[in-house]
């Protein structure tokens, strides 16, 4: 039985004011987010000591913002939930929120950004290609986009990278902690402007034989190889 | 919403619209914050800003005054130039008020400085 919140209500619903205040309040929660929101960050490769412009893809109450304002970055937030809208704005968030549905597209003009992260567990699943070419348009060339999610199946993963890959992005997927059940992490990494190496991911065993970062590019548009493990696993 | 962030919204995403830019601005409220300055940011998002959409939002807004109408050369290294950027883009912000989509005339409210760009299931 999945207790997962997009198998419960669309998250316009599901992130009513009660779950809104509830979920920013759980303190496990918090301390999560803010691990993950790290590390989101450290994974978009932004150039050192320089302030970015970044868009926080469903930013909910703003916890990953607050990462970004942390490390001296301007961003804006989006979230389809104004009542997770209304939580960041009482906390008062330092980015500029926006009210809108990832899935008619971003309302951005090209370039806009430097970088974008992504931490909601809502998987975009519906009209993925148009979300992901109009990210692909309002990143500038050479930035990155982050997803931390929890795919279901592999081919579920394939179905998003394969739509993202359609939109012009290369990348990959990193797996933080690939062999602890509980510690284990997905990061989608996508890039613009052609493929540059991976960052490394955490929790890895330097004698494994497996890589647990799986990387695809144009040349292969229609297939993703799995070699890691705990994919195939499922 | 500050300015800034008004800079680089469109209303591309609704079906018939070209371009969708620069949204105009019916404002209702308008607060002006103190934010600090980052000259190494602002030197860089110069770059991106679309300025007579800036010229135009500020002169909507009523708050033109003092606004540069252009970049000046060696913006970069122009530290007064670079401030009333900052300014503009970064301390001004619409609170409540209507975006308005150039081509088609809709409107997007703009609620508790919150601009709402859903748009209608016919509308994309």
């Amino acid at each position: 039985m999945s207790g997962r919140p997009e198998h419960q209500a669309p998250p316009e619903i599901f992130y009513g004011e009660d779950e809104a205040r509830k979920y920013t309040r759980n303190t496990r929660m918090m301390e999560i987010q803010l691990v993950m929101s790290e590390r989101a960050v450290e994974l978009l490769c932004l150039p050192e000591n320089q302030p970015c412009h970044i868009i926080d893809l469903g930013c909910g109450s703003g916890l990953s913002g607050e990462t970004l304002t942390e490390q001296g970055h301007v961003w804006t937030g989006v979230d389809i939930s104004s009542a997770m809208l209304g939580v960041a704005k009482e906390r008062e968030v330092e980015g500029d929120l926006l009210l809108g549905d990832l899935g008619q597209g971003l309302p951005f003009r090209a370039g806009a950004f430097d970088g974008a992260i992504n931490q909601k567990s809502h998987n975009p699943a519906k009209r993925l290609y148009t979300f992901f070419s109009s990210l692909y348009g309002c990143l500038s060339r050479g930035s990155r986009a982050v997803f931390q999610f929890y795919p279901e199946n592999s081919s579920q993963v394939e179905l998003i990278t394969s739509q993202a890959m359609k939109a012009g992005f290369t990348g990959g997927l990193v797996v933080d902690y690939p062999n602890s059940t509980k510690a284990k992490k997905f990061f989608l990494c996508l890039m613009t402007g052609g493929q540059q190496p991976l960052p490394t991911a955490l929790g890895v065993d330097s004698r494994e034989d497996a890589p647990n970062c799986v990387t695809f590019s144009q040349k292969s548009p229609c297939k993703v190889y799995y070699t890691v493990r705990c994919l195939a696993q499922r | 919403m500050k300015l800034l962030t008004h800079n680089i919204l469109t209303s591309k995403c609704l079906k018939g619209v070209t371009v969708g830019y620069p949204l105009g601005i019916v404002a209702k409220e308008v607060k002006v914050n103190e934010v600090e300055f980052n000259p190494e940011f602002i030197s860089r998002m110069i770059q991106k800003v679309d300025w007579p959409a800036l010229c135009k939002a500020a002169e909507n807004l009523g708050h033109l005054d003092n606004l540069p109408p252009a970049v000046v050369d060696d913006y970069e290294n122009n530290e007064e130039f670079l401030k009333k950027a900052h300014h503009f883009l970064m301390e001004i912000e619409v609170i409540n008020g209507d975006l308005i989509c150039p081509e088609t005339g809709r409107k997007f409210p703009v609620t508790d400085g919150i601009p709402n760009m859903l748009a209608n299931e016919d509308e994309v």
